[in-house]
């Protein structure tokens, strides 16, 4: 039977992985699906094609497809999240010059406590501080205002966007003095010398969700089949991915040409989570840095539509409770359930929950027998309860 | 009459970004500027206060457009809007172009339908430049593996060059594939076989 082709639109991150994986260890064509893979230049590019029907499904920041819901994009037809393709992946780095005051003053760069970093970032920094996030609605974006706002840090905080390839020069040119990005993109900027890895994501919040597959609402209704064949795809590389074995591999396939074009030994920091912290070659090792299916890691929880509608709905002025309502329609759980109990998902009793509440690891009852729900805390124990659980 | 617009084209190529130019004084008197550089993007739009804003949909410095026109409160002069909201078909056949456009808010569509149609017009002719580019590198390097395959052939079985080709074509028909693909074919298999 031929396969039918799916067009998919990706940004050259490791956090790809899943869209790729599934192409090329065959889980796709197992699906009866052809994956055609386009790289894209901008998070706002994967948007437009998708909204304009150039592609099928995009790998997405899990906050752009809320900030649609919210109106805050252009018109474009209804766009769902229905299922998240990643968690964590980002780190938080410094320019040179100030890991050099940093340094002086006593930080060692431990790569772990959170509120140890933002005193040290506080102590250091100039009388602003100017910080790089790759778009404007990002994880990247809510870890730095979460982060530092939790700390009560006083100087003039900027949170600017700076295109991801772009993060080095920008920081090179006095632009930002730190940033917050995806890998491999941290990394290479340590790599040429630039700058110093703070944090990683996962030491702000255990379990960030990152990125989203995002398709037209329209395109789940009139393709169920199709719809539900991808999510299994995508799932099954994900269940791939997370074998500790395999990242190695992942690291290979995904530094080719024809995809994130770099050393494979670039691409392998962030997927083993053994990342060099500083030019000279200190190496901090972080287990769980990026997730790919682990923990209940794909389910698209509503309580974090929730979450993130919250907090853009109050920069942006908007009134959060119904601003909530709105996003949480756009995170599919029922497609999820849908698609891919037969697959053997587990599939937890709710589809929102408090948020930030798991400390560790936690078994927790599932539509069938048991499942473990990866811990998901902020460093500073906020818990987030969304407007009703159902 | 209406006054001049100010539009600024994002493009750090200088041979893509000349095409443009002229395509846009080709409808009008207006005031066109380049922007190439590709750091403080945001402080050059400030400073140009643009009516329109074109670059390609797949230049990543468009993620930093996005935010200045969500940036612009009412108190300021809007930077930037999505074009979307005034023509949705428009919108359409510039995103298949590979174009992206930031229109100020309130400039009536009327106004910006030609500036966008010329730049359309602009891209899709990048489109097949590029197509037909690629189409000519594909093509020589066909021609390049038939060439091998023929000097394999020659020399396996002692005939000239018109007989190999000949032979090449049969058997592509035979088998219903290209003759550069059964060329391909024949240099790889006679690679491994040579080898020891």
């Amino acid at each position: 039977m031929p396969l039918t082709p799916l067009r998919l639109g990706y940004v050259p991150l490791i956090d790809a992985a899943p869209l790729i994986v599934a192409r090329e260890l065959g889980f796709a064509a197992e699906e009866g699906l052809e994956f055609r893979l386009l790289r894209l230049g901008a998070w706002a590019q994967a948007r437009d094609m998708l909204g304009a029907g150039l592609i099928e499904a995009a790998h997405m920041l899990v906050p752009m497809p809320v900030a649609q819901a919210l109106g805050l994009g252009p018109a474009l037809p209804d766009l769902d999240l229905v299922m998240f393709l990643s968690q964590g992946g980002q780190a938080v780095a410094v320019s040179a010059a100030l890991a050099a005051r940093m340094r002086e003053q006593g930080h060692d760069f431990d790569f772990r406590d959170a509120r140890k970093a933002a005193l040290a970032l506080h102590c250091a920094a100039p009388g602003r501080l100017r910080v790089g996030v790759p778009f404007h609605f990002s994880t990247q974006l809510e870890l730095i205002r979460h982060w530092l706002g939790a700390c009560g840090f006083s100087p003039a905080l900027e949170v600017v966007t700076v295109p991801p390839p772009l993060m080095a020069e920008s920081m090179a040119a006095g632009e930002v003095d730190a940033f917050c990005v995806g890998e491999p993109w941290a990394s290479s900027a340590v790599d040429r010398g630039l700058a110093a890895l703070l944090l990683p994501g996962t030491a702000i919040w255990a379990a960030p969700p990152e990125k989203g597959l995002v398709l037209r609402r329209d395109f789940t209704e009139a393709e169920p089949q199709v719809t539900g064949a991808l999510m299994r795809a995508i799932w099954r590389a994900g269940r791939w991915l997370d074998e500790p074995e395999n990242r190695d591999t992942a690291a290979e396939i995904l530094s080719r040409r024809e995809y994130l074009d770099l050393p494979a030994e670039l691409a392998e920091r962030g997927l083993t989570g053994r990342l060099q912290v500083t030019p000279s070659g200190e190496i901090r090792h972080v287990p769980g840095f990026v997730a790919f299916h682990a923990g209940a890691a794909n389910f698209p929880w509503k309580s974090l539509a929730a979450f993130f509608a919250q907090r853009i709905a109050q920069r942006h002025g908007l009134e959060p409770g119904p601003a909530m309502e709105k996003a949480m329609a756009h995170f599919r759980t029922d497609l999820y359930r849908r698609h891919l109990r037969a697959a053997g998902a587990a599939l937890p009793g709710a589809s929102a929950r408090l948020e930030g509440a798991l400390a560790q690891d936690r078994e927790v009852a599932a539509e069938k027998g048991q499942m473990i729900l990866r811990a998901d805390a902020f460093f500073n124990g906020t818990i987030f309860e969304p407007p009703f659980a159902g | 009459m209406d006054k001049r617009l100010s539009i600024v084209v994002i493009e750090p190529d200088p041979e893509r970004a000349a095409p443009i130019v002229d395509g846009l004084r080709e409808i009008g008197d207006h005031d066109i500027r380049i922007i190439s550089e590709e750091t403080g993007l945001a402080r050059h739009i400030a400073e140009c206060r643009p009516d329109i804003v074109l670059i390609d949909l797949a230049n990543p410095s468009r993620d930093v457009l996005e935010e200045l026109a969500l940036a612009s409160g009412p108190t300021e002069r809007p930077v930037a809007m999505f074009v979307d909201r005034s023509d949705e078909h428009l919108t359409r056949a510039a995103v298949e172009a590979g174009i992206s456009a930031y229109v100020v808010d309130g400039l009536r569509p009327d106004r910006i339908k030609p500036v966008l149609d010329a730049a359309i017009a602009r891209f899709h002719m990048f489109q097949r430049m590029r197509a037909e580019l690629a189409a000519t590198r594909a093509a020589l390097e066909e021609r390049k593996v038939i060439d091998r395959a023929k000097a394999v052939l020659m020399k396996a079985r002692g005939i000239d060059e018109e007989a190999a080709y000949a032979l090449l074509r049969k058997t592509a028909m035979d088998q219903g594939k290209r003759v550069a693909e059964i060329a391909q074919q024949l240099v790889l298999a006679a690679g491994l076989l040579s080898c020891r």
